[in-house]
């Protein structure tokens, strides 16, 4: 089964980021949303973790929370799909389930 | 495809139930079905009818009932979430004794039964929370 | 998937988040006694802060809310008896199996034999559980 991550919490504040890449299965994907798109950047001391996963994983950031928070999607880890709303309920559509790592 | 949407935060304070309301009108707008948004934990508060936001502010409860209104989306609130929280349509403020009511238009008050049945019966199940 | 007409799901329900500093976990217990009325395919995962909900001996008098923590050793008559705890989890919190309650179910198929619901498993082991599932509920 492939199943759609959604991560919303920063990873200079909580660990649910750690969490759900530790947990997720090669083949799966993860989107980062709300203050999760913090996790998107390059640069910061948790761009590795996502560089790293990349092998296995694919990685999405919501656009419009990137927007919101002036980070620029020229600035996400390299190979981290920029995607909208619409883009976001084609990956729920698209993968089998769609876990909320709360 | 049949999507079912649980909003676990309230309005204004966390963005979840921003978010879930976006994801929900750009599933609309592509065609999908929402056939269930269910409002848990302080998300019941996403359905009071006395909020009043700024003027330059978006109504969130409001966007939700025109949601509701446009494309027949059926959003329950969870009983036991919302008496703990004061949320009262007119029949549980009779039960309950309450002078008073404040569940917004389109929404209803229902069981966490409804919630279980919109994972059985959405395609995705999609929890927006904090 | 299906049994029958009834359609049969795979149900997870995520508690990561300790008790008490918010209302997640006892508002996701209550989701998970009446959903086992609904004949699903129910799991219970326990990890990250979560593991703390299942702590023995918690005592909440002096903060004035209610102990519900005695209310998951009902689990087993609800038929829930899927209940996996991160090894990982409670390693990093200096907890062992030993200071967590007891979670039991009787086997039907087996005599009514008295059986363990919790099952220890690593983040490996745990990602594959998650993977299998149909719906997952975090709160």
């Amino acid at each position: 089964m492939t199943m759609l991550h959604t991560v919303n919490k920063s990873p200079f504040e909580r660990n649910a980021l750690d969490s759900c890449i530790s947990l997720a299965k090669a083949g799966s994907s993860i989107l980062l949303t709300e203050d999760g798109v913090v996790g998107a950047m390059q640069g910061t001391s948790h761009s590795k973790k996502i560089e790293e996963a990349m092998a296995n994983i694919s990685f999405y950031v919501l656009g419009p929370d990137l927007k919101a928070r002036g980070l620029s999607e020229s600035n996400v880890v390299n190979g981290v799909k920029v995607v909208d709303y619409s883009g976001f309920v084609d990956l729920a559509a698209d993968h089998e389930s769609v876990q909320s790592w709360l | 495809m049949k999507f079912g949407i649980l909003v676990n935060e309230g309005p204004y304070t966390h963005q979840a139930s921003d978010s879930a309301y976006k994801f929900a009108k750009a599933a609309i707008d592509k065609g999908h079905e929402v056939f269930r948004v269910f409002f848990y934990h302080d998300g019941v508060n996403n359905g009071t009818a006395l909020a009043v936001p700024p003027q330059d502010d978006r109504h969130i409860p409001n966007q939700w009932s025109e949601l509701a209104k446009q494309h027949n989306v059926d959003l329950v609130l969870c009983v036991a979430a919302a008496q703990r929280r004061g949320m009262l349509d007119e029949d549980e403020a009779k039960r309950n004794g309450k002078s008073a009511n404040n569940v917004a238009e389109g929404f209803r008050i229902s069981g966490l039964g409804q919630l279980i049945e919109a994972g059985i019966q959405a395609d995705r199940l999609v929890v927006f929370g904090d | 998937m299906e049994d029958g007409d009834q359609v049969v799901k795979k149900f997870m329900y995520m508690n990561r988040k300790a008790p008490y500093g918010t209302i997640y976990a006892l508002e996701s217990l209550e989701v998970v006694l009446i959903a086992a009325a609904f004949d699903q395919d129910v799991s219970l995962v326990f990890a990250d802060d979560g593991v703390y909900q299942l702590m023995k001996g918690q005592d909440t008098d002096d903060i004035g809310m209610k102990n519900f923590s005695p209310t998951y050793s009902a689990l087993g008559d609800y038929d829930i008896k899927k209940i996996y705890i991160e090894k990982e989890s409670l390693e990093e919190r200096g907890l062992t199996l030993a200071d967590l309650q007891e979670l039991k179910y009787e086997d039907e198929d087996d005599d009514w034999a008295e059986k363990d619901s919790i099952h220890l498993v690593t983040r490996a082991e745990l990602a594959d559980v998650i993977d299998a599932q149909d719906v997952v509920f975090s709160f």
